[in-house]
């Protein structure tokens, strides 16, 4: 069976700076990778590469077999949290309808079956109370169950999704972590996962890729997220213990960040 | 008096004439507002005025020298594809510029000065009707172009992030709808004038996006509103000698202030 995604020799520089070099990683069918790592280290460009938004310095990429550009239909992407302006002429299911059909041209209408897929979308991120409101006038925490509804609309081969947990609360960190793993494990879509904190998937990640300052490591959770693979990623004494099934780091120099943060408004 | 004006065929032309600018004004400024480009429409006005004033110093048509004008300009916004703090320095920059040469033309100029007057203030009550004719025909290209890219305008306008990932082509969108905003401004200035055309593009739209969330329907809104300020505004001019201009502008912005009052449906 070949992979969903396969890199080999990736590297990614701006400028003089080297974020990481020589990157390699296959992703399998129904594969669940988390990418973790602190700000800047070049996750989110990760992403981008994979969406074929990014050109990556060295090495080759292919997503499903072909070059990122061609196969960009076939992936759900949730970016990065940002804010919508609050007078957007947009409802929350026209944001999700996007999803879908947002890429074709001409004015479009829906068929039975496109917008009850939509309103199933909907309803499994539990947007079916709000689904008519502007979406602009949403928190946070709602526009981003939007996003995964609106990822996985279109039926996706691969689904990137980058901080999704952020300013969720811990009922719907777990409602759309869930979703995600039902996703892989019934259609076999592979996920890649950048979150700030492993412990909401811990249980469903089969490989970790871990971004350091200018190192990388990739490898189960019980490989990577060890003292000693940590310390030597950053260079320096990092612990990571184990408290009642959680992980948590202690000493990396973004320590203020391994905390969950949340922004809900 | 204003029955037997209403029985005249220049009126009836200019109503024709106003009609076909406010239903593409009105259309394409949903996109621009949801774009945040405001700012945009103003300078691709100005500057069409300064094509329009070396039209005139050279001899040709300043309609001609309008469009070409505008189209510069949208072409370069387009391309540029800035977002945010930056396009609005750089539109502030090349703006002043291209003012201060539209003076200078107009100091070289001997001809008559109504011309000029008419291209800043809008002279919608002389429309002939050949001018009425080409009026129609930039109108129908605007509307095709709206039409064909509905969807993906949609798309990169709002959540530019992942219809990039979905592969929709920003750059070439950001092209199209400048250009196409071009030749609605050029429309639009010679029914209100350069100084009046965010009346028509702007306004009506800013209202309609009050009043629902409904993108289509807020399209929609956004054309009856540039309609009804339009219509209104000649037929007020006609009973009371007051510019047109200024009862188009003072209607159209009765209409935001009353969405903005009201609340959303
Ligand atoms: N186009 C670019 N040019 C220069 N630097 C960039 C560019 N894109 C991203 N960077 C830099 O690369 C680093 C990694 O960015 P990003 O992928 O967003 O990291 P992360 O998502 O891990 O926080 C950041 O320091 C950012 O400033
Ligand atoms: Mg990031």
């Amino acid at each position: 069976m070949s992979a969903v995604v396969s890199a080999e020799g990736l590297a990614l520089r701006f400028d003089e700076r080297i974020l990481w070099e020589g990157l390699s990683l296959e992703l399998q069918r129904g594969e669940f990778l988390a990418v973790l790592g602190p700000n800047g280290t070049g996750k989110t460009s990760l992403l981008r590469i994979l969406l074929g938004l990014l050109e990556p310095s060295a090495g080759r990429v292919l997503v499903n077999g072909k070059p990122p550009r061609e196969g960009r239909e076939q992936v759900g992407y949730v970016p990065q949290q940002r804010a919508f302006d609050r007078d957007l002429a947009l409802r929350a299911r026209d944001l999700v309808r996007l999803g879908l059909d947002g890429h074709r041209w001409g004015v479009g209408r829906l068929d039975g079956a496109e917008r009850a897929r939509i309103d199933r979308a909907l309803e499994s991120v539990g947007a079916r109370d709000y689904a008519d409101a502007p979406i602009g006038r949403l928190s946070g925490g709602e526009q981003q169950r939007l996003r995964v509804a609106q990822a996985l609309v279109s039926d996706p081969a691969l689904i990137l999704a980058d901080e999704p947990l952020l300013s969720l609360d811990l009922a719907y960190q777990l409602a759309i972590t869930g979703l995600l793993d039902e996703r892989r494990r019934t259609a076999g879509t592979p996920v890649v996962f950048v979150t700030h904190d492993i412990n909401p998937v811990l249980g469903m990640v089969d490989r970790v890729l871990y971004l350091a300052p200018g190192d990388w490591a990739i490898g189960t959770p019980d490989e990577v997220l060890t003292s000693e693979t940590l310390s030597h990623l950053y260079g320096t004494d990092v612990d990571v213990l184990r408290v009642r099934g959680r992980v948590v780091v202690v000493g990396t120099p973004d320590d203020q960040h391994v905390h969950h943060v949340d922004y809900e408004h | 008096m204003f029955t037997d004006l209403l029985a005249q065929h220049f009126v009836h032309t200019a109503l024709l004439a106003g009609a076909v600018v406010a239903v593409v004004s009105g259309a394409i400024g949903i996109f621009v507002v949801t774009r945040g480009a405001s700012f945009a429409v103003h300078a691709i006005s100005e500057l069409g005025f300064t094509g329009a004033a070396g039209a005139l110093v050279l001899g040709i048509d300043p309609v001609i020298g309008m469009i070409s004008g505008s189209l510069v300009v949208g072409l370069v916004l387009g391309l540029l594809s800035l977002r945010g703090r930056e396009r609005d320095s750089a539109i502030g920059a090349v703006l002043a510029f291209g003012l201060g040469i539209g003076v200078l033309f107009l100091s070289l100029y001997r001809g008559y000065a109504t011309q000029a007057t008419n291209l800043l203030f809008g002279s919608i009550v002389g429309v002939s009707s050949r001018q009425l004719f080409e009026l129609t025909i930039v109108a129908l290209i605007v509307t095709a172009g709206l039409a064909a890219c509905y969807r993906p305008l949609l798309f990169s306008s709002v959540d530019p992030e992942v219809a990039a990932a979905r592969g929709v082509p920003l750059r070439a969108l950001s092209v199209a709808i400048f250009l196409l905003l071009a030749l609605t401004t050029a429309e639009a200035i010679q029914v209100v004038g350069v100084l009046l055309v965010l009346t028509l593009v702007i306004t009506p739209a800013a209202a309609a996006q009050r009043l629902t969330a409904r993108p289509g329907l807020a399209l929609a809104l956004s054309i009856l509103v540039a309609l009804v300020a339009t219509e209104g505004g000649i037929l007020l001019s006609l009973a009371q000698s007051w510019p047109t201009s200024f009862f188009i502008s003072a209607i159209s912005f009765a209409i935001y202030i009353a969405a903005r009052v009201f609340k959303r449906s």
